[in-house]
């Protein structure tokens, strides 16, 4: 950032199921936690950025409107599960551009139970059952799975340690440990990905307060960035999104960008949120990352590193396994977590001395966007 | 009266029930691709033509859905993965396959499938088997 953006305020609302709230409800909540911790109110912020992907139109104004805070210009910003991140990267880039003093950034998903529909999809497409999301993210799992080595156990083991951290996390949807058999003898979905391995889509939000001035914690870069060429998920060529081959991934793009604004490498940081959509999905931001070369995500199972305790825990809060994934407030939740611990306020799932934090998103349209903080 | 194509731009259907994916070559990338786009979808060249694509090929990628992703009313269980078509160079295309008796480098064939279509009503889409 030309000028330092620092984060105020956190707040969230817990990620789960609520029937009887809606959207709205649950973005006051997280932003009036936001706000109250930053020590303002409403008024106090000059524009506000919302990232939702199946919130409608407005849904930002809504969650404003409801706290009396309208006037200010409110951008509502989509980008699949990047939704929250592209919204910080806007709101983070007008403040260090000097256009605000202090913004608002929000995200808030209210999602229907099971597989999602998705306007990326054509009618036919969706007729042809080309649509199935889980179908993707196992052929993607296959793929990794026979260019490293890597085992359905392994798999396993990402949703053991998330799941392991999640029981600390009060604000977790999923909050009971789970064994690698546990795992392996849940439901199969898609080879190889059985149900536990899956992160639920649910509710939630999450918010956060940036500021020009003053303390906290430092968004020191933050990148948005897609695929070229080719998408993630759906029925064109080029697949990049599932063999990547001679193609720098968008995680590597939206991480070596931020780390180039931050300064700061893969070996500076200490602890890690990124995206748990299915196991796999972790095990393949660890390289893309620069956590560790490919392949080399079973030594970092092996050795500990990436457990709360271990040298470089990777999702403490439980990842979206265990908290679910509400799309627009994923990205934000990360943020929220890391904040926190770089603070030294996760309590038991806290990473000591942790100094420098990193958030990480992906998503439909090949949005990934890579947030690096300090303290 | 043979039924419809479930999309007319990207699986043809002749009078006799023979089925075509339809793709798109560029000269200038040398590349293939599916479904047709207006630019080659790789590298940008706006030098696209029509491709009517091989009608066999290996299987690459191989996955069973157990549950109807949304506003899918065919049967569960069903393949879908990628096939590697024949010719050059290299293209690969998300298919509906069977959903058992399917293993990685399988020789298959396209084959129209019926499903009930966006409009409720049975279409023609396709499947690769062997």
């Amino acid at each position: 950032m030309s000028s330092e953006v620092r984060i105020a305020g956190v707040g969230l609302h817990p990620f789960g199921r609520f029937d009887g709230l809606t959207g709205t409800d649950m973005g006051v909540v997280a932003v009036r936690a936001a706000l109250g911790d930053a020590g303002i109110g409403p008024r106090d912020v000059q524009a506000a950025f919302c990232g939702t992907a199946y919130g409608g139109v407005a849904a930002g104004h809504r969650v404003l409107g409801a706290l009396a805070g309208t006037g200010i210009p409110i951008y509502d910003v989509e980008a699949g599960c990047a939704s929250g991140g592209a919204a910080l990267q806007l709101g983070a880039a007008a403040v260090a551009a000097g256009r605000y003093d202090r913004v608002l950034v929000f995200g808030l998903e209210k999602m229907p139970k099971g597989v999602i529909r998705s306007s990326f999809f054509a009618p036919w497409q969706e007729s042809a059952g080309l649509n199935p999301a889980p179908a993707f993210f196992a052929l993607r799992a296959q793929r990794l799975l026979a260019e490293t080595g890597l085992t359905d156990d392994h798999l396993a083991q990402v949703v053991v340690k998330n799941r392991r951290h999640g029981v600390a996390n009060p604000d977790a949807m999923f909050r009971k440990e789970v064994t690698v058999h546990d795992v392996l003898s849940s439901r199969m979905v898609c080879p190889p990905l059985t149900l536990f391995m899956l992160c639920s889509p649910n509710e939630g939000a999450a918010a956060v307060v940036l500021s020009r001035a003053g303390g906290g914690v430092r968004v020191a870069g933050v990148s948005l960035r897609s695929h070229l060429p080719g998408n993630v998920l759906g029925e064109e060529s080029p697949l990049c999104g599932i063999d990547d081959t001679g193609v720098t991934p968008p995680s590597t793009l939206a991480a070596n960008d931020a780390f180039a604004e931050a300064g700061l490498g893969p070996e500076d940081v200490d602890v890690v949120e990124c995206q748990d959509t299915d196991a796999a999905r972790e095990l393949l931001a660890w390289a893309e990352l620069g956590l560790c070369e490919k392949g080399g995500q079973a030594k970092l199972l092996a050795d500990g590193d990436v457990f709360v305790g271990g040298r470089r825990p990777v999702n403490p809060s439980g990842g979206l396994l265990s908290k679910g994934e509400p799309l627009g407030a994923s990205a934000l939740g990360q943020v929220v977590e890391l904040v926190r611990q770089l603070r030294g306020e996760a309590g038991p799932r806290q990473v000591d001395g942790a100094r420098v934090a990193l958030a990480h998103v992906i998503g439909r349209g090949a949005n990934a966007c890579v947030t690096v903080l300090t303290r | 009266m043979a039924l419809l194509s479930i999309a007319s731009s990207v699986l043809r259907v002749d009078r006799d029930g023979q089925a075509t994916l339809l793709g798109g070559w560029s000269p200038t990338s040398g590349l293939r691709h599916f479904p047709l786009a207006p630019v080659c979808p790789f590298t940008g060249a706006d030098d696209v033509t029509p491709l009517d694509l091989p009608r066999a090929g290996a299987v690459w990628l191989h996955t069973t859905v157990q549950a109807p992703p949304p506003g899918y009313a065919g049967p569960v269980p069903y393949g879908l993965g990628i096939v590697e078509l024949d010719g050059d160079p290299l293209l690969r295309v998300v298919t509906r396959l069977p959903a058992e008796g399917i293993a990685v480098g399988d020789r298959v064939r396209l084959h129209t499938e019926e499903v009930p279509g966006p409009e409720g009503d049975p279409v023609l889409t396709w499947v690769f088997r062997p």
